[in-house]
């Protein structure tokens, strides 16, 4: 297998920007140092990053700009500061990863402009798991129309530009897990999980994960969009890809370096090493998928 | 300072296609034409704002979206490069806009008082997001006049349309008493598209006319159905059918931008001016003006 770890963080800048306000953000971030280091420990060559805070529409976009530089504003926490990035993309990585997407039937493009808007969570993560930029790193965009199959295909299309370019990478979700954010602003110390019900929801996740059950937890993206996701722009998908990328299976070591609330969501940095133990192969609910065959023209037929 | 009033209110949709078809300098890429239903008809639009007059554009954008209240730009003067994260191919534009700060700042209180959480924006890093710069830029791309951006809080995602319109509601009330309080000439702006349902693919040349229409029927017939709506002045109609044309259209109205404005005109019963619709990408759109009785153009 090309990828050498997973690695799962929240995108909300509290963690970088503001960690000393409140206990938990400070673990996220002690905890985001820790998965830092695990990444350099892996061998990784390559980090790259999918990211449920940059949505698409156009198929799938991968940043191909090899020096981004900008300062990015939150555009909801903006308060709590600016972030000033430059980070070192590896340009014909994004090439290769785009073409292998299409190889397997998706729309995907590569992105280099100057001033391109990249989104919060993959800047924060970047910053702190990345921060002297020692890896090259890629970034892709979370299509808001896609659905598994092209979620699945995309991790597919991912492995398939690791092994082709020889690289070894730690691929990162940006995601929280409960993503309910309060609708008003709550002291920094009275921070918390929104609900009861997402909280137990996120713990039950993270418990999957310390065992290394990382296509179960996929497999159960559609009931925790359910339960503990508000619908914004893009669906709880990512494990989808993150586990297509590290082969579908179970067999992991898992460490929960730290869960906490950022502003009523459930944030957690989690790391996934691949190993030869763990639950092994299940009787998966969801077929599996290798080629996106299309829209399969529903509505014009209509 | 009194008698401010809204001189009126328009459904002004920001594809970032219309910027780019009509090759304004600020715009990077260039584009050979494109979508003349929708620009000419926001250029007949802004003949008539020209001819009433106005002292400042307020706008609501679906694409500065806060999901903890509603934000209120507070910057005075606002320049940057803006490049759509969704269509960098096409819109990478400079822009250099005034903000009047001190009405944005009204609103604001009024939309305290009326229970609504807000927030004022006061980094000078922040961008302006281009559904902002789309719809001001369409309305006035001589930026001659200040605007005030509001973000959309994302109501209809977190609880419902019904809240998201009684949210809007309050917060076009509080508009008006406030533009009233300034005795400026105020222009509203709701920056959605109608239905909302994109093509996943982009003709290599994009602003090829041949592949552009309205994604799926039903769609079309949902967009006739509110614009039928807005001609007949059956402006309450258009907001006890809201909840089931958001959902079913899949439209940009879960923003809030049209109830908002609405809301700020006192929801009247007073026939829309239609200048145009369009698809972009497969989106329907319409450029659509209210204007109060005693200052028809």
């Amino acid at each position: 297998m090309s990828v050498t770890l997973g690695v799962i963080v929240p995108g909300l800048p509290h963690p970088l920007l503001v960690p000393e306000q409140n206990e938990g953000w400070m673990r996220l971030r002690v905890a985001y140092e820790q998965a830092r280091q695990r990444i350099l420990e892996s061998g990784a060559d390559r980090i790259l990053i999918y990211s449920t805070m940059w949505p698409s529409i156009i198929g799938h976009q991968m940043q191909a700009d090899p020096t981004p530089t900008w300062t990015h504003v939150d555009e909801l926490f903006h308060d709590l500061g600016s972030m000033p990035y430059q980070f070192r993309i590896d340009a014909p990585f994004a090439e290769r990863w785009a073409a292998c997407a299409r190889a397997r039937g998706l729309t995907a493009r590569t992105v280099a402009y100057h001033g391109f808007p990249i989104d919060t969570g993959s800047v924060v993560a970047l910053k702190l798991l990345n921060p002297d930029n020692a890896l090259p790193a890629g970034i892709v965009s979370s299509n808001m129309y896609a659905d598994r199959a092209e979620t699945v295909v995309l991790g597919k299309a991912t492995a398939d530009a690791l092994e082709q370019a020889g690289h070894k990478a730690a691929v990162v979700v940006v995601s929280t897990l409960s993503n309910r954010l309060f609708t008003d602003w709550v002291p920094p110390a009275e921070d918390r999980v929104h609900s009861q019900k997402d909280d137990e929801w996120n713990r039950k996740i993270l418990e999957f994960l310390e065992a290394g059950r990382l296509e179960d937890v996929a497999q159960l993206s559609r009931e925790i969009q359910k339960q503990i996701r508000v619908k914004k722009v893009v669906n709880f998908k990512a494990l989808w890809w993150m586990s297509a990328v590290m082969g579908q299976s179970n067999r992991f070591a898992g460490h929960v370096h730290a869960y906490a609330p950022i502003m009523g969501t459930g944030g957690a940095v989690v790391t996934l090493t691949p190993t030869r133990e763990g639950f092994g192969d299940k009787e998966f609910d969801e077929e599996d998928v290798e080629v996106f065959q299309g829209e399969r023209s529903v509505l014009t037929r209509a | 300072m009194s008698n401010g009033r809204i001189v009126a209110g328009c459904l002004a949709p920001h594809p970032p296609h219309l910027v780019y078809a009509e090759n304004p300098p600020q715009n990077e890429p260039r584009a050979e034409c494109g979508w003349e239903g929708l620009r000419w008809g926001y250029e007949r639009m802004r003949k008539d704002l020209d001819r009433i007059g106005y002292d400042v554009l307020i706008v609501l954008s679906p694409h500065w979206q806060t999901y903890i209240g509603t934000h209120f730009l507070g910057v005075p003067r606002c320049s940057s490069l803006s490049v759509d994260p969704i269509f960098p191919n096409l819109f990478r534009y400079r822009y250099d806009l005034e903000v009047d700060v001190a009405l944005a700042e009204s609103i604001r209180d009024e939309a305290e008082r009326e229970g609504l959480v807000t927030k004022m924006m006061r980094n000078p890093d922040f961008r302006v997001d281009y559904g902002t710069i789309t719809s001001c830029h369409l309305t006035n791309p001589t930026w001659d006049k200040p605007i005030v951006a509001i973000s959309s809080c994302r109501a209809t995602a977190w609880y419902s349309v019904e809240v998201m319109q009684e949210q809007q509601l309050a917060l076009g009330r509080a508009t008006a008493r406030a533009v009233a309080a300034s005795g400026k000439r105020a222009v509203l702006l709701a920056s959605n598209s109608l239905s909302h349902r994109h093509f996943t693919t982009e003709a290599a040349v994009p602003e090829d006319m041949s592949r552009e229409h309205v994604t799926s029927h039903a769609l079309y017939l949902w967009d006739m159905r509110m614009l039928d709506l807005m001609r007949q002045g059956k402006n309450q109609a258009v907001l006890d059918l809201m909840p089931e044309f958001t959902t079913q259209a899949i439209s940009e109205t879960d923003s809030g931008a049209l109830t908002w404005m609405l809301g700020a005109l006192g929801v009247p019963e007073l026939p829309a001016e239609v200048y145009a619709y369009g698809t972009v990408i497969g989106t329907g759109n319409a450029v659509v003006g209210w204007y109060p009785p005693e200052v028809t153009p």
